[in-house]
């Protein structure tokens, strides 16, 4: 029981990274990052040939190195959705909303099938393994390895929180999401704050890449897509374009996932994952925390 | 699009330019019928059962884009899990001929059953949400439902479905009835956009609040259009599955709705003869660029966007016949003054 509840929230916790960037976007200008897992695909890849450049590593050292291995990744993940926003997404913003989801999917059969054709069709294997001996806490077991991660994604998490509520940067943000004329108007670059939005948004899923690819040990092209489908359910859970929700949704999805996994076996999984998602829309579309917006004609 | 704006004269392309040549040859109405007769003739310019199979394979993804066409460009609903009713349909046909040895045409009252049934359920709960929800719920009903086939035993798990009987006694005349079931979905799906109903899906893709102002009950409207999709899928699916005698969850992956979409937005967005088009050109692409086979995603993900940037209303453009009327409109008002 315990340990569906710790692995519930492990990988709630890769859910909450890879949601919050697409909350945010969302929440801002309204638009669907579809190419947002893959990102995180990116990630994993960049994180791969970083470490592959690094050589050879020895296991005593894994852990501080990934954590060099991630600050680098997310820098180049970050500026890879700048440019993103600015090649496919910024030129369309005034379109109508059908041409800007078509240009997101594009966008992400570009990035998929691109990184096909880089590296390959075959799963690479990770140089990182973090395995270590299991602890056990309350009645579960976990590695050492698994409890850092937590940690890291928590510390973003925080850290993204504080700095959309407190800050100068994350004001204009919000300013943005309400009205991005006005806010030009009150002298807010709001171009400047967008890309700004995407390189946070990016780099946290570039984060969980690299965080997941050093723990399951094999990466591919096409592991975003199905993250991509599940950060959009957590963050629909918690409530789109809500920080805290979306963290909340993202742990609370894992948590059913474990205990769905448990109930109906692994092959529903997903199924079960996006049965809550279309569940929740039809119920309560706006999310757990979400407010009840009304849409301005 | 808003037509008849006064003020100051804003140039709209495609709608205040004249008619070039070429856009007066696309606009004409025998290119249809010049299109079937290139259908017909092909057999006998290349009969072997390689090339027979692919354009047997086209014409079903013709019908295909037909179909998505309602629900993308007449309506503007974003479905990115068509591939669903093309499975819904496929394996309707399959299961039901293979456990019950009916013939395959016995199956299609109850494809038509199942299919409208998955457009209510998928489309009910899901068209009053924004459209941008629409999009990601289609997709994760694309994936249940691949996921469903692959897990049940009655659909033979991984493996699928084999040994579907065939709708003729050979490839030809197989070929032959496609295309007749083909052009006859096409047809419809143009009939379609031209009805009342159609002019309603028009109007909610334009402006969902003021057709809801005007009294089009858009939820109706647009889960019509959905169901619309659904039928015309379903019945590709029971096609599909005469066609390969085989099918299993991997024929109906994220890819394919992906590709359907594509032949979609490439060809033009509501215009029929361009769906067409694109339809055909996504499918025969393979076979002429056999030696890209590794980059041919990359490239369709960034003509994506490469043609929402520049040309959005793709390569054969709709334009209705609303918008011609209100252009001579405009020409006559301006000879007025």
């Amino acid at each position: 029981m315990t340990q569906l509840v710790w692995n519930g929230l492990f990988v709630g916790s890769f859910y909450a990274l890879v949601a919050l960037g697409y909350s945010m976007v969302y929440g801002i200008i309204k638009l669907l990052n579809f190419a947002h897992g893959d990102l995180y695909m990116l990630g994993a890849f960049t994180g791969f040939a970083v470490l592959g450049a690094a050589g050879g590593v020895p296991s005593s050292l894994s852990l501080p190195l990934l954590l060099g291995v991630l600050l680098a990744t997310m820098a180049i993940t970050g500026l890879a959705g700048v440019a993103l926003e600015r090649v496919a997404y910024r030129p369309l913003r005034r379109a109508p909303r059908l041409s800007l989801l078509i240009t997101a999917v594009g966008a992400s059969f570009a990035l998929e099938y691109g990184m096909r054709a880089v590296a390959g069709a075959d799963p690479r294997v990770y140089p990182v393994r973090l395995g270590g001996t299991p602890l056990e806490i309350l009645g579960a077991r976990l590695t050492p390895q698994q409890l850092v991660l937590i940690a890291v994604a928590v510390v973003f998490m925080i850290g993204l929180n504080l700095l959309v509520t407190r800050t100068r940067e994350g004001r204009a943000m919000r300013a943005i999401a309400l009205d991005p004329r006005t806010s030009a108007l009150m002298g807010i670059d709001v171009n400047a704050v967008i890309s700004r939005t995407f390189f946070l948004g990016s780099a946290l899923a570039g984060a969980a890449g690299v965080m997941a690819g050093a723990y399951y040990g094999k990466i591919d092209f096409l592991m975003g897509f199905l993250i991509g489908l599940k950060a959009f359910t957590a963050a629909v859970i918690g409530g789109i374009g809500n920080i805290p929700g979306t963290m909340l949704g993202g742990l609370l999805l894992g948590l059913l996932e474990s205990f769905g996994t448990f109930w109906l076996g692994g092959e529903w999984r997903d199924v079960f994952a996006f049965g809550v998602l279309i569940l929740f829309l039809t119920v309560r579309p706006t999310g757990l925390l979400g407010e009840r917006v009304t849409e301005r004609v | 699009m808003k037509t008849g704006a006064a003020g100051p004269k804003v140039r709209r392309r495609g709608v205040d330019r004249p008619p070039t040549r070429v856009s007066r040859l696309l606009q004409n109405r025998w290119a249809g019928a010049a299109g079937l007769l290139v259908a017909l003739l092909a057999p006998f310019v290349n009969a072997t059962p390689y090339a027979l199979s692919i354009m047997t394979s086209a014409a079903i993804f013709v019908m295909l884009a037909a179909g998505l066409n309602i629900v993308v460009g007449y309506c503007g609903l974003l479905d990115l899990g068509y591939a669903a009713f093309f499975a819904v349909g496929a394996y309707t046909s399959g299961v039901l001929a293979t456990r019950f040895d009916l013939p395959l045409l016995a199956t299609v009252p109850a494809v038509l059953a199942v299919t409208v049934l998955a457009g209510i359920v998928i489309g009910a709960p899901t068209l009053r949400l924004r459209s941008d929800y629409l999009a990601i719920v289609t997709l994760g009903f694309g994936e249940i439902i691949r996921i469903t086939a692959n897990n049940l035993d009655v659909t033979g798990g991984p493996s699928g479905v084999y040994g579907i009987p065939h709708l003729t006694d050979g490839p030809v005349s197989f070929y032959y009835l496609t295309v007749a079931v083909v052009s006859l979905a096409v047809l419809g799906a143009a009939r379609l956009g031209r009805s009342r109903l159609g002019r309603a899906w028009r109007f909610v893709r334009e402006d969902e609040d003021a057709a809801e102002a005007t009294g089009v009950n858009t939820y109706r409207v647009k889960l019509a259009a959905y169901i619309a999709g659904a039928v015309w899928g379903g019945l590709a699916g029971v096609l599909f599955a005469a066609h390969l005698s085989a099918i299993s969850p991997a024929s109906f992956t994220f890819l394919q709705s992906a590709l359907v979409l594509m032949a979609v937005v490439l060809g033009g967005m509501g215009s029929v003869p361009g769906v067409v088009l694109g339809a055909i050109v996504i499918s025969l692409l393979p076979e002429v660029l056999r030696d890209l086979a590794d980059y041919r995603f990359f490239l369709f993900g960034v003509l994506l966007i490469g043609f929402m940037l520049v040309r959005p209303q793709g390569l054969w453009p709709a334009r209705s016949k609303e918008a011609l009327r209100s252009d001579e409109a405009l020409r006559s008002e301006e000879a007025l003054k």
